[in-house]
């Protein structure tokens, strides 16, 4: 396997021309934005990973007039901050990747669903939209963004829940297929892309996707903005080039005694000391959306295990069977083994119930409770039953 | 409980009347009041001409659109993995000692309500709180009590 070891890139958080790479863009057709970004092999920076391109070149071959591009800023995963940095920081860049996105495919219209925890960022992100929009009109083009704001739904990060909850509704997710870029947001084409996906996507129109390239490994191409917290000395958001070890990351951020990694939140995989060295950091590895949160010797697994079941099983929508039973079952389960109620072969059933959710539930919340709980039970069973 | 006079009728005006206003509109009350009283829902229900049960069923979907009474000052302290390592708990105990109220309680003045809430998406700078829609990092339970009295004195 690739291993690129660990490099610092400043690309996200870079300050650019925005006019000028968007003036790039609008002289391209959709056609020859769509290739750049699939030259790149960018994939979506969210979590889930699917290659933005195809999600554009998908969209772009829809004929309904109608098209819109939502960004993606429920960030809501425990432990992932960087987009709340990004909007903070960075938010023309948000803007100018929708634009380019909607230059591709031939939608006139954004929506950014930002989580209502971030409300506190909004009239700040409202006046640098209002620059956006001027910059566009000079340019002559024609693309309005608009904010629709979450409520403290966890849920509503999945693209389909996303949707019902701009249309008035219930987060809770839909039936695939449809897929959005045949029937999403008000039942139209729809590219759904993560604030930090978007931003990528400018970026690589102004350095082309053949440069853009070049960064990370075959199936991690690229960088990526991490949000590190935990037993960390130096806790915070840093852009790295993916194709990295967790045994470089821990050498780089842990604090000499770290024992396990949580990649990817409560929704990713846990992985241990002694899979550090094996273990790439990316699509071919651990794919995370960017959450990384180091334990050390002194934290109880079992305690970081019932947590993030505590989480889902408030987070699930309910809609479900699997997701909404198996995440209540899994946490009273756990409860009962550590209480020696029952026999530490429960687990085991256990993890056959987490395995049903992945293949039974509707969405990823419920198909991925399993990561963190096969990871944590299988790594560290001992601190899960004494 | 609260009187809403002209705001839903002004809210429905400035967003719509149709389904996809629905949020905004009850997002606006619940900024100006605190949480949603039956009586506000099924005055939005008649604006936008849809059932007070899906003005409900909407709205208690959402954990930020509180449909029991809360105080003027709502206070969201972070429990997720990274906030509860880094001491979440002494956070909550320092609350609970000034305000004089359990978690999930408000206090008899209506001015603070006390909750969990989860990821909030500060986990380098934990534990973390929200206050309304404002964040507070780095928490100790010294400097809790300093922002808390500060809403106090306001």
């Amino acid at each position: 396997m690739e291993n690129k070891g660990l490099s610092k890139v400043d690309l996200i958080f870079e300050e650019i021309n925005a006019k000028e790479v968007l003036q790039k863009a609008f002289a391209m057709t959709g056609e020859e934005i769509i290739q750049q970004i699939l030259a790149s092999g960018l994939k979506g920076r969210g979590g889930a990973g699917f290659p933005t391109g195809l999600k554009w070149k998908y969209t772009a071959a829809e004929k309904e007039p109608e098209k819109y591009i939502v960004c993606n800023a429920d960030e809501g995963e425990p432990g992932t901050f960087k987009d709340r940095e990004i909007l903070d920081k960075v938010a023309y860049k948000v803007y100018g990747g929708m634009a380019i996105a909607g230059k591709a495919m031939g939608a006139r219209k954004g929506f950014i669903y930002l989580r209502g925890e971030y409300r506190f960022l909004l009239p700040q992100l409202y006046v640098e939209l209002h620059k956006f929009h001027k910059m566009i009109k000079e340019i002559g083009y024609d693309f309005q963004i608009e904010y629709r704001m979450g409520s403290g739904a966890y849920i509503c990060g999945e693209e389909s829940a996303l949707f019902e909850s701009i249309e008035g509704f219930r987060g809770e997710p839909r039936n695939k297929p449809p897929y959005p870029t045949t029937s999403g947001l008000f039942s139209k084409p729809t590219s759904i892309n993560n604030v930090e996906t978007l931003v990528t996507a400018m970026m690589i129109i102004q350095m082309g996707g053949a440069e853009y390239v070049k960064l990370g490994t075959k199936d991690s191409r690229g960088s990526k903005v991490f949000s590190i917290s935990g037993d960390t000395p130096i806790p915070g958001i840093f852009e790295l080039e993916l194709g990295m070890t967790v045994q470089e990351f821990v050498t780089e951020f842990g604090d000499g005694d770290t024992k396990a990694v949580q990649v990817g939140g409560a929704s990713g995989f846990c992985v241990p000391r002694k899979r550090f060295t094996e273990t790439i950091i990316g699509f071919e590895g651990v794919p995370t959306g960017g959450s990384m949160k180091l334990f050390n010797s002194s934290r109880s697994m079992y305690n970081v295990l019932h947590n993030y079941l505590e989480f889902f099983t408030e987070e699930s929508c309910g809609q479900c069977t699997p997701c909404r039973v198996g995440c209540q079952q899994l946490l009273k389960g756990i409860e009962k083994v550590k209480k020696g109620e029952a026999k530490s072969t429960y687990l085991n059933e256990l993890i056959k119930l987490a395995d049903t959710m992945k293949v039974a539930s509707k969405c990823g919340l419920g198909q991925s409770v399993g990561n963190a709980f096969r990871s944590i039970v299988e790594n560290f069973r001992e601190e899960v039953i004494y | 409980m609260y009187q809403t006079g002209n705001l839903v009728k002004e809210l429905a005006d400035k967003h719509g009347r149709q389904r996809e206003n629905l949020m905004p509109i009850l997002q606006d009350i619940v900024r100006k009041y605190n949480y949603l009283t039956d009586e506000a829902m099924v005055e939005v229900a008649t604006e936008l001409d849809i059932s007070a049960a899906e003005v409900y069923g909407t709205a208690s979907f959402y954990t930020f659109l509180d449909t029991q009474e809360r105080g003027k000052n709502v206070i969201r302290v972070c429990k997720t993995i990274t906030c509860s390592m880094k001491g979440k708990n002494d956070i909550i105990a320092a609350l609970e000692d000034i305000l004089k109220i359990k978690v999930g309680e408000t206090t008899p003045d209506k001015m603070f309500t006390l909750v969990e809430t989860n990821c909030i998406g500060w986990c380098h700078k934990a534990p973390a709180m929200l206050i309304n829609d404002m964040p507070y990092t780095d928490l100790t339970p010294a400097t809790v009590i300093d922002v808390v009295k500060g809403y106090m004195s306001k």
